[in-house]
């Protein structure tokens, strides 16, 4: 069931939801399903020739899977902004924790939305992967 | 280091069709199995899906390319999409284009200057009403991070 207006008041939020434990078969996955085909997410050696002690996730990875967290709780017709900045890297065997929670509700242009807080943490380290934003309109 | 003169340069127009298949695909990359993604024939794309725009980007006209930024030091800072309207669905034909917005410099924590690209796509209709916009914040570190 899709939450109401009235349901989405400030402090609103879905459950958390825990993802993984991430694998490069996600990575591949990802980078042929987006067309990024950086081989710093893939290839161990070009990862060691960087500095990197292995190959680690496409920050757009999380990037996804925190977006489709967010559209399953309140469709995914009805985003307008998804925005993220990348914190930490994440890593082969890392688990993610996402979360979200309702900043603002509000009308704009005749329209009923609500901001959003978004968060994608690694569960293993408790460090922060992501934190972003979204508005969706509520139908 | 990347010349600040790079701001305002525009690539290539080009188009770029929102396929089913390819939604289907990104929504299971993206571990969703939402009904809306996977059994509508008619499927909205997901809120990162555009990014599958470098898939039609014309070959060379990649811009952290064409900047001549070194992916061994490049980091994805940020990334936002902005829908002026519900995201394209399946079918849609969109012409899109990309500029380089911004360029500057930050003093990296432990030392070394990290140089900022951001550049903006946007995505128009048949029509040429803006559809979407995607904006891009690209990071080229001083150095690799195991000499840091």
């Amino acid at each position: 069931m899709a939450p109401t207006w009235e349901d989405l008041e400030p402090g609103a939020a879905p459950e958390r939801r825990e993802y993984g434990p991430l694998t490069r078969t996600h990575f591949v996955r990802y980078q042929g399903a987006s067309g990024d085909f950086n081989p710093i997410h893939h290839d161990e050696e070009f990862a060691r020739s960087a500095g990197f002690p292995t190959v680690f996730s496409v920050g757009m990875l999380q990037a996804g899977i925190l977006a489709s967290y967010v559209t399953d709780w309140l469709g995914p017709a009805n985003v307008r902004r998804f925005a993220v900045q990348f914190r930490e890297q994440v890593w082969p065997g890392d688990h993610l924790r996402c979360s979200a929670e309702v900043t603002k509700r509000y009308e704009h242009d005749g329209e009923r939305r609500v901001d959003l807080a978004l968060a994608c943490e690694r569960v293993e380290s408790g460090g922060a992967a992501i934190k972003g934003e979204a508005t969706f309109v509520v139908p | 280091m990347v010349d600040e003169s790079a701001v305002g340069r525009v690539g290539q127009p080009f188009d770029m069709v929102v396929e089913r298949g390819k939604i289907r695909e990104f929504a299971r990359a993206t571990l969703s199995a939402s009904p809306e993604y996977l059994d509508d024939p008619v499927p909205v794309s997901p809120p990162t899906f555009l990014v599958n725009a470098a898939f039609w980007t014309p070959p060379g006209e990649n811009p952290l390319t064409v900047l001549g930024l070194d992916l061994r030091r490049l980091l994805h800072g940020a990334q936002e999409f902005v829908f002026h309207g519900p995201p394209p669905r399946a079918g849609a034909e969109l012409h899109a284009r990309t500029r380089v917005d911004k360029v500057y410099e930050k003093e990296g924590r432990r030392g070394g200057t990290m140089t900022f690209v951001e550049t903006v796509t946007e995505f128009r209709d048949g029509q040429g009403a803006l559809v979407a916009e995607a904006r891009s914040t690209a990071i080229e570190t001083a150095r690799a991070p195991e000499e840091s």
